[in-house]
Order: structure tokens, then C-alpha cells, then sequence
């Protein structure tokens, strides 16, 4: 299989909002149960543990009609609710048995609420991260929560979640990051080999699809990329921040691209590489997925910074390790994490030299022209002083 | 331009205005009495444990309501945009920064001296965080967290409370114990919060006597100045008790001679709606939004406002038995803390046990905390009660998004559909 091969099928998991993939996932075996999840991380190891598939949504992009949504937010709202709102009342999340919605930020927290009202045959949870990162204090309070959320899980699937089943999980999980931590240095040693778009395509991809297929696809797509010869442009090489949570439109992260800009680094679709680290196999295994978090994980604007001096330090760490020469900051329009934390993650890029730009967006922006040119001087900003 | 004209004030407001002065002077003059100043959250504001450590708490939230006040907080809004920050975000925070910017001179006039400490309460708003995060790059000063888990499911858990006493006695107690030089003492702990929970239940008899007809308080309008000493640096104090004794004997008189409740332009005579009202405040034209309800004869009889520094109303009291396990209750009881279906219960229960006609939510442009949802609550509540509901959108802090004209208007029209609707049922019946 070539890349385009690959990348046709992401694209298609990609565009189908009725979510096929999954429910014929779930339709072919009694007993198969989805649990949806919203950005930006959960523990899917205890959801595939449960012999359940974990089913990322990102709201509904800028190809669906939003009719309901609007109707249950004000225009100064982020647009994931409301379109996630509207996957829901029309039925495309009818298979979905539970939902669970992380600590992001207050819109996601209060759209937990809201789908209990909304959908009370839906079990609908609030999933809790610590943002105390000290073992004995925030990782036993997240080990009770793990064990909470496990057992919530076996009785919303009915299935029972053995040592072993979740252990099998995490030995899934641990290749999924690490090809996808793989995937992600390859590109940033060799961009044009590994566009953005199609990478993502493949991240999105791994959010409906089954961990071990995922797993195959993308050992197939690494394979077939080395393969294939592209062109090598003479692109600027950016890290992009802000958007780990609503995502933009396929053509904003094309775009980008096509003006010069070779994406070194992203936080797309943050779940698939959240750990940074394996997640060991030894022991007790609720604990050892509390210690990854807490250890080892990547520091996006959802997370509490305990330390002034750390602060921005994994974004200035992942641009020299992508040999960066700039940031694109890219938030969602009324996105209260990102917004807040620019002003200061650009000091701290700026107080490196590095240069910046930022712009907002929504999943349905329609313009790329303005982001396009944007990003077009940026690169050759970039090209021109470096 | 007219001079405003002065408003009538009670005694109680003067003892309140004499006590926050006072808190004021105490931290601009940390410098000269050597006392350290913390600066905190309302909800989940731990001012027994403050004062435990002899310092003083400085609450950045109402020095930005101080500045819409005062008409100041637009301009500061303005110079924290202009350096870098986002036009969507909470302008409580950018009014706070832009104050910075500008000389972060206190109400009395004199410059803020940079807190010793920030201590992040978690309490029910993201923005929180990151608001004491960037205090922090300014500051470069220690800071502490307590992060308080969301009532996700409507309720609170023992690991949930064991995770709060823990921070609270490893991370918090510590911390202030070497910023302060004072040793812990669980007794002084006890002994202030003996004095949080009588002043607790005096608050809880104020804001529940809009239960007459007429209410002798306004339960929005006015019960943001009834709150204040709970929800800011006197909870704990002999003054914040004498404070609501003084209080209930201004209510008790208002009740006792059927007058309702005191605003700028003196007596409420007229009482033709009792409204609940969801959300917070607008501040930068608090008298003239204030003035939009009275002169219709509209008046709030319960809100969740006044809840987002602790829900007493529902009971909770901080316990002298149980200093820590009671600040975590306590700090995880906040409004904004209880999830969407509990605050829908909350206001369905405040509209029938109030005999009120109606919600009225006043969602805030830039407070994704309350704002998100607040469509969908209105509907459900307005479904159960059957009562009408109605919308307005303004802002904190920020004068660029109180429409005068849109608000009245839409006031106006809510009054006028509450009418309709009695005649309807009068006339059905
Ligand atoms: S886009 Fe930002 S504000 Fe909106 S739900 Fe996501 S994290 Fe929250
Ligand atoms: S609760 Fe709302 S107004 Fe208060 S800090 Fe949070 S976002 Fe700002």
C-alpha cells in the first residue's frame, strides 16, 4: 500500500461523521461497547481494557451544519460544544454507550452537565486529572480516580476489566505511542517526506479506529513514506501551538503548508501521544498509568505548571529537538487555555529569539487567504533573517 | 455631564466600607508593619487559614470589580490587550494585569506592594490558573495551589476531600509556615472559624428573608455588599459577626415595618416581580443596570451569585470540629464548583421556594465558568417551573459590552411578558 492509499482511507474515517468505522466495529461482535471521549486526554487503555473502543471526538469540523448547537451557546463560546451538541441531536453518536469529558477547561466541564440533561440513557462522566504532580498527593488522588473510572466503565459496558486485559491494553497503547512519537521524529527530520495534513489524517484516524489496526496502519504508512520520493522545498520549519482542543479545518492545516511552512511539531489530537514514556508493564498497573501522567507527560495549557522556571520549557525543548526556527500560535476563537497561556509562551519564545506569529481560528473558518498570507511572509521572515 | 448623585447609604454599608478601607491600608502599608500579604480567590478563599499565618489576603477578583466600579477597569482592560492578551479572555484578569501595568495603585490611592505569596485556590474556574500563572511570571514570587476537584457527577467523594486536606497540610501549611515564620496552630483555626460559622448563619437569615413579601433585600443588587465580608478578607474576624448583627437589625426593621430593600435612590417601594437572577453582575454600570430593575419594581429576590463564595444556604458551615476536612467541604461546595444539573436544581428550588416569576440569566461575555450552558439551564429550568426565563449578555469589567439600551430593553420586555403570563393564568383560572 502507498501513502496515498493510506492517507484516502484516513481521509474517509475523516469525513464520515456518522462515525461507520466504529459502529461496524461495535455491530460485529456482541458484548463490543464505545465510549466517546472528548479532548484532550483519557486513559483509553481502560476503556479497550473493557473490550470497548474509544472513540476521540472533535467536534464536527467545518463540513456539518450546525442547526441545534447554536441554539444551546452564545456566539462567544467556543464552536466544539456546540457542534459536538449537534452530533448528538441528530443521532450520530446513538451508539455511543458512555461519554466521558476531561478536565480541559470550563466549556468541556459544563458540557459534561449538559449531556446528562441531554441524554440521560447516556452514561456521561466528568473525568478528573490532578494538577498536583507529587506522587503521594496527586497521584493517589488519581489512582482512586483511575480505579473510580474503571469501575464506571465495567458497568456501563458490562464487561469486567482484569490485570490482565489492562495490561494488554497498555502493551497496545505503548506501540501506538511510540510509533506515533516515532512518526512525529521522522517528519521532523525529514518534513517533505511526512506532510502535516497527512499525518494528522492519520491521527484522526487513530481516534475511531481499533489500536491494533491503527497500529498496523501506521507501521504500513512509515514504511510506505520512506518509500516514496517528494520533493524538498525550501520551507521554513515551525512549531505550531494552541491547538490541542478544537481543531482547525483540514484546509487551514494545508494551507499553512502551501505558504512555506514545513510543521515540524504540532499538538493536534494530543491524546495518541500525551505519555511520553512507556507506561510499565510491572505492577500495579492503575498506579503505574497514574505515574506516566504525572511524570511523564507533555505539557500543553491544560495542565498547572508548578514551577515558574518550567514554564514554556517543553514547547522551547520541542523546538530545538525539531530544530525549529519559528512558532505559529493557532488558538480556537474564545479558547480560554490557549488564549491565556500565549502571552506568556511567547515570552518565553521571544526572550530565545525565536519569532512568532499567532492567529485564531474555528473548526468551520472558511477564509484561508488571510492565514495563508500570514503564514506566507512568516516563512519568508523567517528565511530572510536567519 | 451631571454629578451622580449621592447614594443613600446604611450603616452597615458604612461599617463595610470602614473595613475594607482598612483591609486596604493594612496591605499598602505591608512595607511599613512587616506583615505579608496573600493574594487569593473568592471561591475557595481560605481566609481562617490566612490569618492563622498573621497575613493579609488581597483578592485580585474584587480589586477588579473595585475597578469597574470606579470606571478605571476599561482603560486598564485596554493596556493588558495591547500587551498581548486575547481579546476573548476573563476581563477580570486583564483588568487586574492593565492595573499592573499602570502602577497597581489600591483604592486608597496608595501603589499595591507585590503579594509574598499567591495562593491558587481551584475553585470552580479555570481561568484561575492561568490568571496566577501569569501573576506568577510577574511576581516571581512562591505559589501555592489547591486544586479542588469538579462535582462532575453532584456530588463530593472522601478521596476528593482527603486529596484537598492533604495539599492542604503538605503543601499550603508548609509553604506559609516559612513565608510567615508563624508555626501552624489548629486551635486559632478552630477559634476563627467558630466566628465563620456565626457569621455564616446571620448571612444565611439575611439572604432568606426575601422570602417576604415585600422582600426587604435585594438578593443581587444588594446581597453582593451583604456577602462581601464573608467572601473576602473578614470571614473569621469579629468584625465580619459584628458586621451581620448590625445587618439583621437593618432587615429586621425593614421587615418589621413591611419596607423592602434600600438602593442608591433610597426605599423600593413598589414590588410588582420577584426575579432569580443566574450569573454575575455587571460592574463597570452596576447603579444604572440596578436602577433598570427597581424602577420597574423588579426585584431579585434569590441568586447564584451571592453563592459563589460558599453555599450556606444549603447548609454548609465551616466546623471547628473538622478545621481542614471543612475548608476542603467548604472549598468544594463553591456554586460554580456543583456541576450544571445541581445549579438548574439550585435555581428551580430558588424560584418555587422564593414564590419567584421567573429566571433572568445575566451571562458574562468573557466567563466561560458560568456562561457555558447557561442557555441550555434557562430552558430546563423555565421546563420545570414553568415560569419564563430571559437572557441578557454583559460583561464583568468590561464597559465596551454593556449595552444600556439592548439590556432595558430586553428587561422591559421580560417584565412585560411575566405580566402576560399572570393574566393568562388569571384568566385560564
Ligand atoms: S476549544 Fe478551548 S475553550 Fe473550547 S472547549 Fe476546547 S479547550 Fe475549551
Ligand atoms: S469565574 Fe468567570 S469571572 Fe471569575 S475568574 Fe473565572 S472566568 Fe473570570
Amino acid at each position: 500500500m502507498g501513502t496515498q492509499e493510506i492517507v484516502a482511507k484516513c481521509q474517509a474515517i475523516f469525513d464520515d461523521l456518522n462515525f461507520t468505522v466504529a459502529r461496524e466495529w461495535k455491530a460485529a461482535k456482541p458484548g463490543r461497547k464505545v465510549i466517546g471521549f472528548m479532548p484532550v486526554y483519557v486513559p483509553m487503555e481502560l476503556i479497550h481494557a473493557a473490550n470497548a473502543l474509544p472513540l476521540g471526538i472533535m467536534g464536527g469540523g467545518d463540513s456539518m451544519e450546525v442547526i441545534h448547537g447554536d441554539a444551546y451557546y452564545q456566539s462567544y463560546i467556543c464552536r466544539i460544544p456546540r457542534s459536538t451538541i449537534e452530533l448528538g441531536v441528530t443521532g450520530r453518536l446513538d451508539f455511543v454507550d458512555m461519554m466521558l469529558f476531561p478536565f480541559v477547561c470550563d466549556v468541556i466541564r459544563n458540557l459534561s452537565g449538559i449531556w446528562k440533561m441531554m441524554f440521560p440513557n447516556v452514561v456521561s462522566r466528568f473525568f478528573d486529572t490532578p494538577q498536583n504532580f507529587d506522587e503521594k498527593i496527586g497521584g493517589t488522588y488519581y489512582e482512586h480516580e483511575l480505579l473510580e473510572l474503571k469501575e464506571a466503565i465495567e458497568q456501563a459496558t458490562g464487561n469486567k476489566i482484569t490485570d490482565e486485559s489492562i495490561r494488554n491494553s497498555i502493551k497496545l497503547y505503548n506501540e501506538n505511542r511510540k510509533l506515533i512519537w516515532s512518526l512525529y521524529d521522522l517528519r521532523a527530520k525529514e518534513p517533505w517526506k511526512f506532510p502535516t495534513w497527512e499525518l494528522y489524517l492519520l491521527m484522526r484516524a487513530g481516534l475511531q479506529l481499533p489500536v491494533d489496526e491503527h497500529n498496523q496502519m501506521l507501521k504500513d504508512y512509515i514504511a510506505a513514506a520512506h518509500a516514496e520520493d517528494k520533493p524538498r522545498r525550501d520551507n521554513s520549519r515551525i512549531v505550531l501551538n494552541g491547538s490541542f482542543c478544537e481543531q482547525p479545518p483540514l484546509n487551514l492545516i494545508k494551507s499553512i503548508e502551501m505558504a512555506g511552512c514545513y510543521v515540524v511539531d504540532d499538538d493536534y489530537v494530543l491524546i495518541n501521544r500525551f505519555l511520553t514514556e512507556d507506561v510499565p508493564l510491572e505492577g500495579d498497573l492503575l498506579k503505574n498509568l497514574s505515574t506516566t501522567y504525572l511524570k511523564h507527560s507533555v505539557e500543553t495549557s491544560c495542565k498547572y505548571v508548578p514551577k515558574e522556571e518550567d514554564k514554556g520549557k517543553y514547547l522551547l525543548n520541542r523546538i530545538s529537538q525539531c530544530q525549529a526556527e519559528g512558532v505559529i500560535f493557532a488558538a480556537p476563537s474564545f479558547c480560554d487555555p490557549a488564549l491565556l497561556d500565549r502571552p506568556m509562551l511567547s515570552h518565553r519564545v521571544s526572550e530565545n529569539n525565536i519569532p512568532s506569529i499567532s492567529f485564531k481560528y474555528a473548526e468551520n473558518s472558511g477564509q484561508m487567504q488571510p492565514i495563508r498570507e500570514q503564514a506566507g511572509t512568516f516563512a519568508d521572515s523567517i528565511k530572510l533573517w536567519s | 455631564m451631571s454629578a451622580e448623585k449621592e447614594a443613600v447609604k446604611d450603616e452597615s454599608m458604612l461599617l463595610q466600607k470602614a473595613m475594607i478601607s482598612r483591609n486596604y491600608d493594612a496591605i499598602t502599608s505591608k512595607h511599613e508593619t512587616g506583615r505579608k500579604v496573600v493574594s487569593t480567590f473568592v471561591p475557595g478563599n481560605l481566609n481562617e487559614l490566612v490569618m492563622c499565618f498573621d497575613m493579609l489576603n488581597n483578592l485580585p477578583e474584587i480589586n477588579a470589580i473595585q475597578a469597574g466600579m470606579r470606571k478605571l477597569s476599561g482603560g486598564y482592560i485596554m493596556e493588558a490587550e495591547k500587551g498581548g492578551h486575547s481579546e476573548d479572555v476573563c476581563t477580570y484578569v486583564k483588568a487586574d494585569i492593565g492595573q499592573m501595568a499602570r502602577g497597581n495603585i489600591a483604592p486608597n490611592g496608595k501603589p499595591f506592594p507585590d503579594p509574598d505569596i499567591l495562593l491558587l485556590s481551584y475553585t470552580g474556574c479555570y481561568t484561575f490558573m492561568k490568571w496566577f500563572e501569569l501573576l506568577r511570571e510577574q511576581y516571581k514570587c512562591p505559589t501555592v495551589m489547591v486544586h479542588v476537584p469538579y462535582q462532575g457527577d453532584g456530588h463530593t467523594t472522601q478521596n476528593m476531600r482527603d486529596y484537598i486536606v492533604k495539599q492542604l497540610k503538605e503543601e499550603v501549611i508548609p509553604t506559609f509556615e516559612r513565608i510567615s515564620g508563624k508555626k501552624f496552630d489548629i486551635d486559632l483555626l478552630r477559634e476563627l472559624m467558630t466566628r465563620s460559622a456565626k457569621a455564616e448563619d446571620d448571612l444565611v437569615w439575611v439572604i432568606e428573608t426575601a422570602k417576604h413579601k415585600p422582600s426587604p433585600i435585594d438578593a443581587y443588587f444588594g446581597a453582593v455588599y451583604y456577602v462581601g465580608p464573608i467572601f473576602s478578607a473578614f470571614r473569621g474576624t469579629q468584625e465580619a459577626v459584628d458586621y451581620y448583627k448590625v445587618l439583621k437589625k437593618e432587615i429586621q426593621y425593614r421587615i418589621d415595618n413591611k419596607m423592602g430593600p434600600i438602593t442608591p435612590e433610597g426605599e423600593m417601594k413598589e414590588q410588582k416581580y420577584r426575579i432569580v437572577v443566574e450569573g454575575p453582575p455587571n460592574w463597570t454600570n452596576y447603579r444604572e443596570f440596578w436602577k433598570m430593575f427597581y424602577d420597574e419594581g423588579a426585584v431579585v429576590v434569590a441568586s447564584s451569585y451571592s453563592k459563589v463564595g460558599g453555599t450556606y444556604d444549603m447548609g454548609f458551615r465551616h466546623d471547628p470540629k473538622n478545621p481542614l476536612e471543612s475548608l476542603a467541604d467548604y472549598c468544594l461546595g463553591c456554586y460554580t464548583n456543583r456541576n450544571l444539573p445541581t445549579r438548574v436544581d439550585i435555581l428551580e428550588k430558588y424560584i418555587n421556594d422564593y414564590e419567584a416569576d421567573g429566571l433572568l440569566t445575566n451571562s458574562i461575555k468573557s466567563c466561560n465558568s458560568f456562561s457555558a450552558g447557561q442557555l441550555m439551564m434557562m430552558r430546563e429550568v423555565e421546563k420545570r417551573t414553568g415560569k419564563p426565563g430571559a437572557f441578557i449578555e454583559t460583561d464583568l469589567v468590561d464597559p465596551r459590552y454593556f449595552s444600556a439600551a439592548n439590556v432595558k430593553n430586553r428587561l422591559e420586555s421580560y417584565f412585560q411578558m411575566i405580566e402576560q403570563k399572570r393574566r393568562g393564568v388569571k384568566s385560564a383560572a
